[in-house]
């Protein structure tokens, strides 16, 4: 069963990123990537993250992608205009990223075999996801949470600076 | 009960997937969100670890990237209006201005 969840959810998130990259539309890129946000969010579940899993939804799909598509009817955008020698382009950038893909996995095998040997693989996800993440996070990391929120009121009082009217 | 290893390949496959389309596409709002996707991929690679070490520390990772990608988000999009405004166009490919 969490097999099958597993290969359902990764390979909407998976078919759905190759989507949004290979859209000319920004609007239907932006539609295809709440999707994978979407789809991230019962894989979280399965690795025992209720709380991540709900953030997720809420901020990612919900906030950043609603503020991506504001932009995106702001600017009133056609489709992409096609740069000479895209194909060209098209094909280093996807030997590259492939090439990486496959060094990323031939390292990542080694790294993992490492950590394995560190700590036995756990199984039982924490009961009451949430109150663990929040205990840590009132505790151990009280600081840099409060960091987090002088971060935001920067990022704030900055894209008001960026994009606010001028006279 | 599914392999640490596959979530971490799903993360790497998404994470090159962000990469590829950094690099081929020119629409600066496209390029920010294959941002956002490679910042989503290292957050399945960090609870996928979270749950292989037995610890909750890395989730409290990934709740720290996410405010950051927000505010990321709101920056870049004010900075891409901005850009906008002044040239009438978010084709990365006419930005050239600190290439010679």
């Amino acid at each position: 069963m969490e097999q099958l969840l597993f290969w359902l959810w990764g390979g909407i998130a998976v078919i759905f990123a190759v989507m949004m990259i290979l859209k000319r539309n920004p609007v239907h890129s932006a539609l295809c990537l709440v999707v994978v946000f979407v789809s991230l969010a019962p894989l979280y579940v399965l690795l025992g993250a209720e709380f991540l899993a709900a953030v997720q939804v809420i901020v990612y799909a919900g906030a950043i992608m609603v503020l991506f598509l504001f932009v995106i009817m702001l600017l009133n955008l056609d489709a992409e205009v096609r740069s000479q020698g895209l194909s060209r382009v098209a094909f280093k950038a996807c030997s590259l990223a492939g090439t990486g893909l496959l060094l990323v996995l031939l390292l990542g095998g080694g790294a993992v075999k490492a950590l394995r040997a560190m700590a036995p693989e756990q199984v039982s996800g924490v009961p009451g996801n949430t109150q663990a993440v929040a205990e840590l996070l009132f505790t151990k990391y009280l600081l840099p949470f409060e960091v987090t929120s002088i971060l935001l009121l920067a990022a704030i009082v900055g894209a008001l600076v960026l994009a606010g009217k001028r006279d | 009960m599914v392999g640490t290893t596959q979530y971490l390949v799903l993360g790497a496959v998404l994470f090159c997937i962000g990469v590829a389309g950094v690099f081929i596409r020119r629409n600066a709002i496209v390029v920010f969100m294959c941002i956002e996707l490679m910042l989503s991929a290292v957050n399945l690679t960090f609870i996928a670890l979270s749950r292989s070490q037995g610890s909750i520390d890395g989730q409290i990772f990934v709740f720290f990237i996410m405010t950051v990608a927000a505010a990321e988000a709101a920056v870049g999009l004010a900075i891409i209006l901005s850009l906008y405004r002044r040239r009438q166009t978010i084709n990365v490919d006419e930005f050239d201005l600190l290439k010679w």
